[in-house]
């Protein structure tokens, strides 16, 4: 089959096209960060998520070391079972704290991992025994605002 | 009687609608039915490429860097107020890779290649080519329709791609370089805001869609255009009007149904 200039500029089209979309998902989007090496899943019950959602960071002294997958509502206990993906090369202890953090004062929540002083680790699939739910800032405005009223009585 | 006439201009309007909507169908089954021979002599296909994807990708990446300069300047001057400049990363980005992107690079694909393959079609068939091809027991909608379908349906979510880097990348220009928002939360931010599944593969699968419906509109308007210099004129005209308007209501539709509920 013969080879035309024609086909040379719809080839370097194509291409151009393709690596635009490779830009897409590694510069623009998360796929660099999302893709890691290899994970195990972990869970947390909190009594209030906040505004947590799928593919929220988790991060231990400020390090990125996985990603929330799932967020359901448990009906047996009535709380939010947070399921986190979390890279195998980070243990964490048994008695690990897990609380729901905001990036600044209004910016996204992630998971932020406290580790205990426990020998053992977690394993695949098992839970966090202590957490913290997201902190709210209207119920800690209203808080204060009451606290205040009651004082001034 | 005027209401019986304007009654009957209605209805007569209406049915020609449907008339022409189930004929529409079926010229796209039958399209994708004679699709084989696309595939199996795919320098048909890529020919097409040439005009339809290539000779657009000027208008598209000029376009796209100045609406994402736009986007850049005018997204500034709003977040500022907030005190937030550092999300126009996240602002400029998502507005190109959820809707700007795909749709109007869809609407200058439209303007652009989809008119001149209704003009060609409809004066192929004004100067009985088409029905000299019919002679010859070539089948038109395999040889001429079919290639010219995939062509679009390749080229669309390219050139869509295109638009939105260029775009982020003129919004990068006068966001970062111009007015100095900082440029490591420029991009960290984009990057935790945009989510390759659901952001990028929803803008992916948006002009694909749009892909489909343009070319479809704009074939079926020049195979279906009556056979005079006015009616090609006509057709023309259609396929702009009716294809910017189908990709501004699939939109809607698709975006409900992607981006509900988070």
């Amino acid at each position: 089959m013969e080879r035309t200039t024609l086909d040379l500029w719809v080839g370097a089209f194509v291409v151009a096209g393709i690596a635009a979309l490779l830009v897409l998902a590694l510069k623009v989007g998360n796929l660099s960060t999302y893709n890691m090496s290899e994970t195990y899943q972990l869970q947390a019950y909190f009594t209030n998520v906040g505004g947590l959602k799928p593919t929220a960071s988790v991060r231990s002294a400020g390090v990125l070391v996985g990603r929330v997958t799932e967020i359901k509502l448990d009906t047996e206990r009535y709380e939010a079972r947070v399921t986190m993906s979390v890279d195998k090369r980070y243990q964490f202890p048994r008695d690990t704290f897990a609380n729901i953090q905001t990036a600044g004062l209004l910016g996204e929540n992630y998971i932020g991992l406290l580790p205990g002083g426990d020998s053992e680790m977690l394993k695949n699939g098992e839970a966090f025994k202590k957490t913290q739910p997201a902190m709210i800032l209207e119920d800690l405005i209203a808080k204060f605002i009451y606290s205040t009223s009651e004082k001034s009585k | 009687m005027p209401i019986v006439r304007s009654l009957r201009v209605i209805g007569k309007r209406t049915v020609n609608g449907v008339w022409r909507m189930g004929n529409a169908t079926r010229f796209f089954m039958l399209t994708l039915l004679y699709s084989g021979l696309s595939f199996r002599r795919f320098q048909l296909v890529r020919k097409e490429m040439f005009y339809s994807g290539v000779m657009s990708l000027i208008i598209i990446i000029v376009a796209g860097m100045f609406v994402g300069m736009v986007l850049g300047l005018q997204g500034y001057e709003t977040l500022k107020r907030y005190g937030s400049e550092s999300a126009l990363g996240t602002l400029v980005a998502l507005s190109l890779v959820r809707e700007l992107g795909p749709v109007l690079a869809a609407l200058l694909f439209a303007s652009r290649a989809g008119s001149a393959m209704t003009a060609e079609i409809g004066l192929m068939k004004a100067t009985e080519q088409i029905a000299a091809m019919d002679m010859m027991a070539v089948n038109p909608i395999s040889r001429l329709i079919a290639p010219r379908f995939w062509s679009g349906v390749i080229s669309m979510p390219l050139l869509a791609a295109l638009f939105t880097v260029t775009g982020v990348f003129g919004g990068y220009v006068v966001g970062v370089v111009v007015i100095g928002v900082d440029e490591g939360s420029f991009w960290s931010q984009m990057q935790s805001a945009v989510d390759f599944q659901h952001d990028v593969m929803n803008g992916v699968i948006k002009s694909f869609v749009f892909g489909v419906a343009v070319t479809v509109i704009a074939l079926y308007e020049g195979f279906d255009a009556p056979p005079t210099a006015e009616g090609v004129s006509g057709a023309t005209t259609r396929t702009v009007v009716q294809s910017s308007l189908a990709i501004l209501l699939l939109d809607f539709i698709l975006t409900a149904f992607m981006f509900r509920g988070d």
